[in-house]
């Protein structure tokens, strides 16, 4: 693995110029209470002019570290330790603070990763932008909203001229990330970092963005540093790739080349762990012995629900446990003074779900999906249409009734930030909703938390343990162990793994199959990320404007699309038809 | 804007209404006859406690009493206290005081506040920032009355820069001193309130990216940290600048001046429920636009919630 620490030209391609930025043995640590914490451990990059390179790594990998220190971007309490980052041959970490000021934007260009917190919220779009077109010293009083117009235009934004004195807040997530790409390409700077530019952004969005993006790197002979836990998007944007893990490059050379041929351990792991279209279906036992689905763990489920269960399988197999018919949600938006507006936010939706099997709900965000959801999940009321749930409608359930359902029906949300309270032990969480619905004693309950303990895969002892002092992963675990807490037979999986590195989203993915094939579970998954999507459903409804639009068998839907709008869907995720090496 | 702006002014007629007649009810419930006061040992006349208590209405029931208090304060009418005195009167003597009073020690508040409290922010963790941490402190922890002895000991009776005590005009040059003494709990706060507001944004991303622009450390700083953490110093500006209208009783006690907090608590002790009523009234509105005045500068501070509902 030292051959791919070293400074020799990558891939073996000439170049006679120098490089463009050299990162040489860069060490960068943060100031903590306990001493200086190492981030980045002796990292070595090399860019070429007009060369696009992406750093690929999980969250905590250092990539991020990397790329700020670049242009002395560190946090408070981080600074570079040791190394040089040469650029043009000068080095950057040894430039005063007035000349790195210089550097940034000019020479430089740097676009965030959330657009949802970098643009200040208080300063209209206008002012943001010009800001930087009069600080690098491209134009002043009226050309310099003259340039601002042409940036904004040039990112994306046609009807820039009228939008100058809007805020933040009235841009779409895309459409703030073309500001901030305006914003990051309005010096023509020679080099441009992306620090995880379109994480936060639909596939179909993310695709124009960095499509876009490509295109105005090409067209000013950028390069682009390219930051991202994705490899199908460094697989599909960069032509160079470097592996970062703990802090250190394990791996660096052409994208194509590593991913079809990965040699470290980690990058197999990362490649093998991608969700591709190329994958299939995560195999679980669940088709070999059918007749698990109402044995059910220990026999805890009470008997009658076992035989109905049972009786129903033998009675008429074909049964949908869930059966959504024609229904629609419409919300009243409040215009200027009293006028309303109608938002058809789902809009005559039918579909069943099997018992045992995995339904993925798939669009955009705003198609409706999570409105589906919540309308099954009795969180909201339905305008029109009916639910059914085991045959019974669930519409209009209230007090006891409703309570019963919520038993058998549970939810796990996007966000294991939010959907856990901070105050909670890991312990309370899950015990609470066995409180709430009166379920044994207190010796019962215990011995409960610590068998869903088990079947989430954490330890007994992380039950006295605060969401804080989790990881993304195992507060997703605790999640799912809460939903599971009181027996349901549906979970429905709001971008249950959405938030999480691939590493993760695999492991919570595969425990979601186990735990489906030994407790006859029934998901239904709603995601944004089609990739996913055919690693755990069975079928499919894609979902666009509050319709479904195309609905079928997962196989049938990737390999056989019929609609123009999945055919997009399918297009635009990163590195899609890409054959990783396994 | 507008629509929320009337909406806010139309709120207030429950709370002025609500809050006049709960302290008209109070002042009622206080023992003592404030009548009797009035003569001491030597009672007056048979009928003639009789007769003043007709002519303030005493006689009537409460909810009377209030009702036509009521009607006359929208006619301009604010009654007289028992001495004979109209509270017209009494009022024109001691809000412009009180004003003045105020109006200084907001001045101070804010801008010393907000720029040691900045200036703490930028400097984290270090000797100014501690330095500051330790005085806003002892400031809050020190009683309103040490302070105000102890400056009257050191600037007026030692150095000699200001007069210890006010006279009656009040003017602006010896209210100084007061208005110091006044602000310093509320300095201190504000000096709290920026430097964790400043510190907090200076690690927001919007602060990160407009480094990444290029803009010198002096723009990042006034432009993109400042604007953004004087959101809630203003809430905090507006609630004080209602409490600092209201009057100071242990200030204006030991400076000796006549203004709004000492006026009501003679009027308190004294049973007077014209005197005490029409001032809290006088009160309630301007705590209600103070707040209003809050609510409108948030939103020029903030645009996402001038859109907002």
């Amino acid at each position: 693995m030292s051959q791919t620490l070293t400074d020799t030209t990558p891939g073996g391609i000439e170049y006679d110029e120098q490089p463009l930025l050299q990162i040489r043995n860069l060490e960068v640590g943060f100031q903590t209470q306990r001493g200086l914490v190492p981030a980045v451990r002796g990292v070595d990059i090399t860019l070429y002019s007009g060369q696009t390179l992406a750093i690929v790594g999980e969250s905590g990998s250092g990539k991020t570290t990397t790329a700020q220190a670049i242009i002395d971007l560190l946090p408070g309490a981080g600074k570079v330790t040791a190394g040089q980052v040469l650029f043009e041959g000068r080095d950057l970490t040894k430039l005063s603070a007035k000349d790195i000021q210089a550097v940034r934007g000019n020479l430089i260009g740097y676009v965030p990763q959330d657009p949802m917190s970098n643009l200040n919220p208080v300063w209209n779009i206008g002012f943001q932008v010009e800001e930087a077109i009069k600080a690098n010293g491209l134009a002043q009083g009226k050309e310099a909203r003259a340039r601002t117009i042409q940036v904004l235009q040039e990112a994306g934004l046609s009807d820039a001229a009228d939008r100058l004195k809007q805020y933040p807040h009235q841009f779409s997530g895309g459409m703030r990330q073309r500001v901030l790409i305006g914003i990051g390409l309005s010096a023509r700077p020679k080099l441009l970092i992306a620090d995880e530019p379109t994480s936060a952004l639909d596939v179909t969005v993310q695709r124009q963005i960095l499509d876009h993006l490509d295109t105005l790197t090409r067209d000013y002979g950028t390069s682009v540093l390219f930051i991202t836990h994705d490899l199908g998007l460094a697989a599909e944007r960069a032509e160079q790739l470097v592996v970062m893990y703990k802090g250190k490059v394990v791996e660096s050379g052409p994208s194509q080349e590593i991913l079809a041929n990965p040699q470290h351990p980690y990058t197999q792991r990362l490649v093998s762990a991608a969700p591709s279209l190329a994958s299939r279906r995560i195999q679980s036992a669940k088709h070999a012995n059918a007749g698990d689905a109402v044995i059910f763990g220990e026999g805890s489920l009470d008997d009658t629900l076992v035989a109905r269960a049972a009786d129903r399988e033998n009675a008429a197999p074909a049964k949908d446990l869930i059966s959504v018919q024609d229904i629609s949600k419409v919300y009243r938006i409040r215009k200027k003074g009293l006028r309303t507006d109608e938002l058809r936010a789902v809009d005559g939706v039918s579909f069943g779900i099997q018992k045992g099997t995995t339904t993925a709900l798939v669009g955009e965000s705003g198609s409706g999906k999570s409105t589906v959801a919540k309308l099954i999940l009795q969180l909201e009321s339905i305008t029109s249409g009916a639910i059914e749930f085991d045959g019974q409608d669930v519409a209009g359930l209230k007090g006891k009734e409703l309570l019963k359902f919520r038993r058998r029906v549970q939810p796990v949300f996007q966000d294991p930030y939010g959907s856990l309270d901070p105050q909670y032990s890991v312990g309370n969480t899950i015990v609470e909703p066995l409180l709430a619905h009166g379920v044994g004693t207190a010796k019962e309950r215990q011995a409960r938390v610590k068998e869903l303990l088990d079947q989430v895969s954490l330890p007994w002892a992380s039950r006295f343990r605060y969401p804080s002092e989790l990881s993304g992963g195992q507060r997703q675990r605790i999640a799912i162990a809460r939903a599971l807490a009181l027996k349901p037979d549906v979970l429905v999986l709001d971008e249950a793994v959405s938030a999480l590195d691939v590493l993760v989203q695999g492991q919570v993915l595969n425990l979601l199959t186990e735990l489906q094939t030994e407790l006859g579970l029934t998901y239904l998954f709603i995601t944004h990320d089609l990739a996913v999507v055919r690693l755990v459903a069975d079928n499919v409804c894609v979902m666009q404007k509050g319709r479904i639009v195309e609905a079928a068998s997962t196989d049938n839907v990737f390999d056989n699309p019929q609609q123009a709008y999945t055919q997009e869907l399918l297009a635009a995720i990163p590195g899609g038809n890409f054959q990783f090496g396994r | 804007m507008l629509w929320y702006t009337g909406r806010r002014v139309l709120q207030m007629i429950p709370v002025f209404f609500g809050a006049t007649f709960l302290i008209y009810f109070m002042v009622f419930s206080l023992p003592g006859d404030p009548i009797a006061a009035l003569y001491g040992d030597r009672p007056p006349a048979p009928g003639v406690i009789e007769q003043i208590r007709a002519q303030y209405n005493l006689d009537k029931p409460l909810i009377q009493q209030y009702l036509i208090y009521i009607g006359n304060f929208f006619q301009g009418d604010l009654g007289t206290t028992y001495s004979g005195r109209p509270v017209s009167d009494v009022m024109a003597g001691a809000f412009p005081i009180t004003f003045r009073l105020a109006m200084l020690a907001l001045v101070f508040e804010a801008f010393a506040g907000i720029f040691v409290g900045l200036v703490a922010g930028l400097r984290k963790g270090k000797w100014f920032d501690a330095s500051a941490l330790v005085v806003s402190l002892l400031l809050i922890s020190v009683p309103t009355f040490v302070l105000g002895f102890l400056f009257r000991l050191v600037f007026g009776v030692q150095l000699g820069w200001f007069r210890t005590t006010v006279s009656s005009e009040a003017p602006w040059g010896e209210l100084i001193l007061p208005a110091l003494v006044l602000a310093s709990v509320s300095f201190a706060y504000i000096v709290r309130l920026t430097r964790a507001s400043v510190a907090d944004n200076l690690n927001a991303d919007f602060v990160r990216t407009a480094t990444a622009k290029g803009l010198s450390r002096r723009r990042v700083v006034t432009v993109h940290v400042l604007r953004n953490s004087l959101v809630p110093v203003v809430t905090f500006l507006g609630v004080d600048l209602g409490s600092l209208m209201v009057g100071a009783i242990i200030t204006e006690g030991i400076f000796n001046i006549n203004g709004v907090g000492g006026t009501v608590y003679k009027a308190i002790v004294l049973g007077e429920s014209t005197t005490v009523v029409s001032f809290i009234a006088v009160m309630v509105v301007i705590f209600v636009l103070a707040n209003l005045l809050v609510d409108l500068l948030y939103a020029a501070l903030d645009p996402r919630i001038r859109y907002a509902k």
